[in-house]
């Protein structure tokens, strides 16, 4: 039997795909999968690759989709049993060990898709139950106290997600650009000149000009090391939110060495700018020696990287393998080459917290902010303290010497 | 001043740049004669006092050209950058035709609005020259300025030419030999990159140094320039926060030879070091003991430059 494009069949399935597509967080409505159907007929399916590139055409919109598009494109057109195997790779403890190395690499979103997809075909009598909006946000609730070290895949899940919408405020300063303003503090001459020509022998008003606002640029040091090894994954999906949230976001990470991992964290899907991360750090994990990474963030990054009144983020435990030794004068170089430096500490959700280790008493003196970093609820908290204006102690580092 | 034909060969550019004094590697003067060649600009990257912005009066010098050169600095706009309106001078026109009467306004926006009333800034100057030769434009310190510059820069770049609003494109007749610098204090955008041939000025090697030294300098003491060029180049070896370059190296072998010293001795180091060193940091690691080892050094590794 030849396919045919008008098969109600291939219509069953072009509406599932679309439908595995909006479950894996695509924003494609009922609109889109009748113009999806629309563009399947138009251009037949007797070629594969037109095929692909009809879909993609109605289905995509944004670049950034395009990846988690190619993934389900492949593994729900391809062979109807790669779906079943791919399954069971999830699930490797129930099943033993079925899940072959020749199997691509899904994102979670795309596997949960095609998992729930799954299971509605399969049971007819398991209808769909939609999701209560209130029961979410109670549960959201719940999470925003959770500390990151506690929660189950599922809750880390939904944690991402709301990650992924976290803005973070940082406080705008003048720059010298300026704009139009009725209240400004400078004339625009070039405005008034054109409202003279055009008031011609009356009074012409004058037109006025006031300084631009702009955020600074930021840059996240975060420990990756053994110590932090619970928070980390949660952290880069902070630092990937952050980096595409805005422009002149710079990333690094530091375990024993320092590796800048902006151009990783700059692919749009999560997913994949993760794995580029995993590959392109060394040292996950493992000790820490926060004096010599921050020597060379100083030595190499800091004059790139620290211009224009920049924020620095620092994320660490302050645990130290080399207990502070060389810590407070690399800490005082950092806090004089940036306008504001700010600690997150995941230790500080203990109320019984004290300074002793000497690693965090040598960075102590030279922090503008000092702050807990290990639940969401923190991290909005950090939002709020970060739109504080900044202000430094004029004392601070004669108080430190 | 009338244009000296461009250099038809890497050699030959060597020697424009050494006929002004100018001792460059290889690799500079290759960059530096594509660039002329091909018609791009030369993207000059690299740290504070390596020589940058000498390439443009160097080659402004050799090729008998003018060069027009742009100070960036946050905030820079077209006002300072490109064109400005003289206002006085319209605002007296306006005044004046007031006075006199019975003009159109229509009329009188298209008086006001020409050239006769406009004022060159660099970018200007270079696209539309007085004296219809194509000067060497230099943009300095790219990194200083912020992104939206920058992208203002690209139709400059690209297509040599400024739109007036009030008067329409304004198109070079004959491109202008473009160098735009930038110390790295941020990177600069691919967009502007991939216009422009692109190349990393590096500390010189202890050879070239001595060269441009002697060159420079040509009172200096043959041993005190072989003491103090072996000397920054330890220094450079040394892991500091800034490594001096070869301005610091010329200024120091000045501010030695106006001390009448022929010779490095760890007193005269300690007490002009400030001359190499700009961060408290890095002269604290120059402790006299340090010194004195390094001014060892490099007189053993002077004799043998």
């Amino acid at each position: 039997m030849t396919p045919d494009a008008r098969s109600p069949r291939l219509a069953e399935n072009v509406v599932h795909f679309v439908r595995i597509l909006r479950a894996a967080g695509l924003p494609v409505g009922p609109a889109r999968a009748l113009d999806a159907l629309a563009a399947v007929q138009a251009v037949g399916i007797e070629h594969r690759t037109d095929f692909r590139v009809a879909l993609c055409s109605v289905l995509v919109s944004r670049h950034d989709h395009l990846e988690l598009f190619e993934q389900a494109f492949d593994v729900f057109w391809r062979d109807p049993k790669l779906l079943e195997r791919m399954l069971a790779a999830l699930l490797p403890k129930i099943h033993g060990r079925v899940g072959d190395a020749q199997l691509p690499q899904l994102p979670a979103r795309l596997a949960q898709a095609l998992i729930h997809a799954q299971q509605s075909a399969d049971s007819d009598d398991a209808r769909e139950v939609e999701l209560d909006a209130a029961f979410t946000f109670s549960a959201r609730e719940v999470l925003q106290k959770k500390d990151f070290a506690t929660m189950t895949a599922e809750e880390l899940i939904e944690v991402h997600a709301m990650l992924a919408h976290l803005k973070l405020p940082l406080p705008q300063i003048a720059v010298r650009r300026t704009k139009a303003a009725a209240r400004g503090r400078t004339i625009d001459l070039r405005a008034t000149m054109r409202g003279m020509v055009g008031a011609a022998g009356a009074v012409a008003p004058l037109k006025f000009r006031t300084r631009r606002h702009q955020t600074p640029p930021l840059v996240v040091l975060c420990d990756i090391s053994g110590s932090m090894d619970r928070y980390a994954r949660m952290l880069l999906h902070f630092l990937h939110a952050i980096t595409n949230d805005r422009h002149r976001v710079h990333a690094l990470v530091f375990g024993t060495r320092l590796t800048n991992i902006t151009r990783h964290l700059k692919h749009r899907d999560v997913d994949v700018a993760l794995e580029r991360v995993t590959s392109a750090v060394a040292d996950w994990a493992g000790g820490t020696r926060i004096g010599a990474s921050l020597a060379e963030f100083n030595r190499k990054w800091s004059r790139r990287l620290l211009g224009q009144n920049a924020v620095v983020l620092l994320i660490s435990d302050g645990l130290d393998a080399d207990a502070g030794h060389g810590l407070d004068f690399e800490m005082e170089r950092l806090a004089k080459s940036c306008a504001r430096l700010v600690w997150l500490n995941p230790l500080l959700r203990y109320s019984g917290f004290e300074a002793r280790p000497a690693g965090i008493r040598a960075m102590l003196p030279y922090v503008d902010d000092f702050l807990p970093v290990h639940n969401l609820a923190s991290l909005k908290d950090l939002a709020g303290a970060l739109r504080a204006k900044p202000h430094r102690d004029e004392t601070m580092f004669a108080h430190a010497a | 001043m009338s244009p000296i034909a461009h250099p038809a060969t890497v050699d030959a550019t060597l020697d424009l740049l050494e006929r002004q004094d100018y001792i460059a590697d290889r690799r500079l003067a290759t960059a530096v004669f594509l660039s002329l060649r091909m018609a791009r600009p030369l993207f000059l990257e690299g740290e504070a006092g390596v020589g940058k912005t000498e390439i443009a009066k160097v080659l402004a010098a050799g090729l008998g050209r003018r060069m027009v050169r742009l100070q960036c600095y946050e905030g820079l706009d077209t006002a300072a950058a490109v064109y400005e309106w003289n206002y006085p001078r319209q605002m007296i026109e306006i005044r004046l035709a007031e006075a006199a009467g019975g003009v159109e306004r229509s009329e009188l926006t298209h008086d006001i609005f020409t050239t006769r009333f406009l004022l060159k800034r660099p970018l200007l100057q270079a696209l539309a020259p007085e004296d219809g030769i194509a000067p060497v434009l230099l943009i300095d310190e790219l990194d200083r300025t912020d992104e939206p510059f920058e992208a203002y820069l690209l139709e400059v770049l690209s297509e040599y030419q400024v739109t007036i609003p009030e008067l329409g494109s304004v198109r070079a007749q004959e491109p202008p030999i473009v160098v735009v610098t930038s110390n790295r204090t941020r990177e600069i955008h691919d967009a502007i990159k991939r216009r422009c041939l692109y190349h990393w000025v590096d500390y010189p090697d202890a050879r070239r140094e001595l060269a441009i030294i002697r060159r420079k300098c040509p009172q200096a003491a043959e041993s005190l320039a072989r003491e103090v060029v072996a000397f920054t180049q330890r220094l450079r070896s040394m892991d500091l926060f800034k490594a001096p370059g070869i301005a610091e190296t010329l200024d120091w072998a000045e501010a030695l030879m106006a001390l009448d010293r022929v010779a490095l001795d760890p007193q005269t180091v300690a007490d002009t070091l400030g001359v190499l060193l700009k961060y408290q940091d890095d002269l604290a690691r120059l402790t006299p003991d340090v010194a004195t080892v390094l001014v060892a050094e490099a007189k053993a590794e002077g004799i043998r430059l």
